[in-house]
């Protein structure tokens, strides 16, 4: 006689294994689950767009979405191209300036930001400017934009970027925005706000976070597959590894259902993964 | 007030007060009208050498038509304020206008990629640039519309970002903590697009403002294109919804798809096809300089534009994209 909960437990294994996800759908979902409900967050385009309204159709049904250029509280009807353009107020709670959302960051009132750049340091410290000199550079990035101000004054900076040795640099050629500096101390000392700074690092290979006594990257769980030297041959200095590293838990079949379905259909992003 | 550090960027522009007091003493404040044309309007109000800032965001709410006009009429060392400066500065940087920058945001076109063109004038050498933040311009110009020589903020500090800036590490004097002191931003002149304005300047914005009312402010000569010239009764019923002030407005067009091929809130959507054909022409030096002779200096004007890019068909397929709220990919 076939006992009917092994079946079921079968049955269920069956469809996990199912459940296939690349790294950029993996990535956009444990940025989601970070964003706690109830709180605010400043987002661009792309990936951190993509998880913020993941975050918001799944667990943080109260998450305030805001954009720099004046945007905030938007029922996000696709995902905007620009951080300006009218999907960013669509519906919204406040259609204002870039002066007031910045105040917003400055006065203390936004929990988390995502930023990404051509270069992050251990200190979670990021080049979006130059390559080479800055007179003359080899490589013209954009430029700050908002990312300097955001990890200036949002409390917590969260990025999602691809994971390799030639952007995990000791140091950066410039230092756009702010992470922690030199170390312990530095922001402080510099006159950034206490208490703010960066807070996670999500990559295709990893989740990093940062030691609380030497404010460097501290590898805090590997995704499904991935090994300690893949993290490794990926990354151009030398990471901190907490005590017990834990495994990344994959997409939930709702949470890919949502991601593919309503937030982006056309697979703008997660079609880069 | 101690200077504790200072960037090594040039200050491209007067921070003053005293002198931009001067300057704004003897701006006109009759209720009078400014309706001219988009070529006026850059021959008259634009000369070689002034500071630019340009309104809205990129590729949002950007007045296209003056910015083609000034390649059209060849203007030369141009400063810019670099604030979140996509399409306007691709522009811009295509007709070889600009020879300085305060960069905020430049080169990138944000979610759609970088502008070639626009980078090899970084990579060339040429373009004498100061570092700043988005925010950074945005209170630089607040701290010129409030009439002060600064405005402190807290952003900036330790980085490579201030060290190639023109701020100063200042201490504060209540708390004595270190705050960055961003100079005020008075350009020359401000050109913006609106949805609706009057014959004297007075304007109504739907949706955000991005940094407009500041720049206005801080604003020398303000050039405003509009979507809709409308009475000014219609401006007495609703004072509330006056962005921009008929005072801080020197010359007033009506520009119907004056944003395109960016996004206007509640007209239409952004061309990204278009876009991506800009991006792409660029690859190429010689094939990016056919794609101006057709596109801008073979044109007499805006309408013109428009008319190669698919005309009112192609407008309202845009409109249909903004109004209807279809996904981009759904065109």
């Amino acid at each position: 006689m076939v006992n009917p909960g092994a079946e079921a437990g079968k049955a269920a294994e069956a469809a996990k294994a199912a459940v296939r996800y690349n790294s950029m759908e993996l990535m956009i979902c444990l940025a989601a689950r970070c964003l706690e409900d109830g709180s605010t967050v400043v987002v661009g385009t792309g990936a951190p767009c993509a998880a913020a309204m993941l975050a918001q159709k799944t667990c943080s049904p109260n998450l305030m979405i805001m954009f720099e250029a004046g945007g905030a509280g938007p029922l996000l009807p696709s995902m905007p191209i620009s951080v300006g353009d009218s999907r960013t107020f669509y519906h919204g709670l406040f259609a204002g300036s870039m002066g007031e959302i910045m105040d917003a960051c400055q006065r203390g009132m936004v929990d988390c930001t995502f930023l990404g750049g051509a270069q992050i340091d251990p200190y979670g410290n990021i080049n979006s400017t130059v390559i080479g000199p800055h007179a003359k550079p080899k490589v013209r990035f954009p430029g700050s934009g908002g990312a300097n101000d955001l990890a200036s004054l949002c409390w917590r900076t969260m990025m999602i970027t691809p994971q390799d040795a030639k952007r995990f640099v000791p140091k950066c050629d410039f230092v756009t925005s702010p992470g922690y500096l030199t170390g312990p101390g530095a922001r402080e000392a510099a006159g950034l706000p206490p208490g703010t700074g960066p807070y996670k690092v999500i990559t295709q290979l990893a989740v990093i976070g940062f030691d609380e006594a030497t404010k460097r990257m501290k590898v805090e769980g590997l995704h499904p597959g991935v090994t300690r030297e893949d993290v490794i041959k990926n990354t151009g200095f030398e990471l901190l590894w907490a005590e017990e590293v834990s495994t990344s838990e994959p997409p939930r079949e709702e949470e890919l259902r949502i991601l593919r379905e309503q937030v982006d259909p056309y697979r703008y992003i997660i079609g880069r993964g | 007030m101690e200077v504790k550090q200072q960037g090594e960027g040039r200050l491209f522009t007067d921070p003053d007060a005293n002198r931009a007091r001067e300057y704004f003493r003897t701006k006109p404040r009759a209720l009078k009208s400014k309706l001219t044309t988009v070529s006026e309007a850059v021959a008259n109000l634009i000369h070689d050498g002034d500071y630019v800032a340009v309104g809205g965001f990129g590729t949002n709410r950007i007045p296209t038509a003056l910015l083609h006009e000034i390649v059209r009429q060849k203007k030369k060392n141009l400063g810019l304020s670099g604030h979140t400066a996509t399409h306007d500065f691709q522009i811009l940087a295509a007709g070889g206008c600009i020879d300085r920058c305060d960069v905020a945001y430049v080169v990138g076109l944000e979610a759609r990629g970088l502008s070639r063109n626009s980078r090899r004038l970084f990579e060339s050498g040429q373009l004498e640039v100061t570092e700043w933040t988005n925010a950074a311009l945005a209170w630089r110009y607040r701290a010129a519309a409030m009439g002060v020589p600064f405005i402190p903020a807290r952003s900036m500090l330790g980085t490579d970002t201030f060290k190639k800036s023109a701020a100063k590490e200042i201490e504060c004097p209540f708390t004595g903590e270190t705050l960055v002191a961003l100079p005020a931003l008075y350009p020359d002149v401000a050109l913006v697009h609106v949805h609706r304005a009057d014959a004297y300047g007075n304007c109504q914005v739907d949706g955000i403002m991005v940094a407009d009312q500041e720049l206005t402010r801080a604003a020398k000569k303000v050039i405003v294109t509009c979507e809709r010239l409308i009475p000014n009764e219609e401006i007495r019923r609703q004072p509330e919804k006056t962005a921009i002030t008929y005072f801080t407005v020197d010359a007033v067009i009506e520009v119907p798809f004056g944003s395109y091929p960016g996004n206007m809130a509640g007209e239409y959507f952004s061309d990204e096809e278009h876009i991506r054909e800009w991006l792409s022409a660029e690859e190429d030096p010689q094939t990016f300089r056919a794609f101006l002779d057709k596109y801008i200096y073979g044109t007499k004007d805006f309408q013109e534009y428009l008319g190669l890019c698919g005309g009112l068909a192609r407008m309202q397929k845009l409109r249909a994209l903004e109004l209807l709220s279809i996904p981009k990919g759904g065109e």
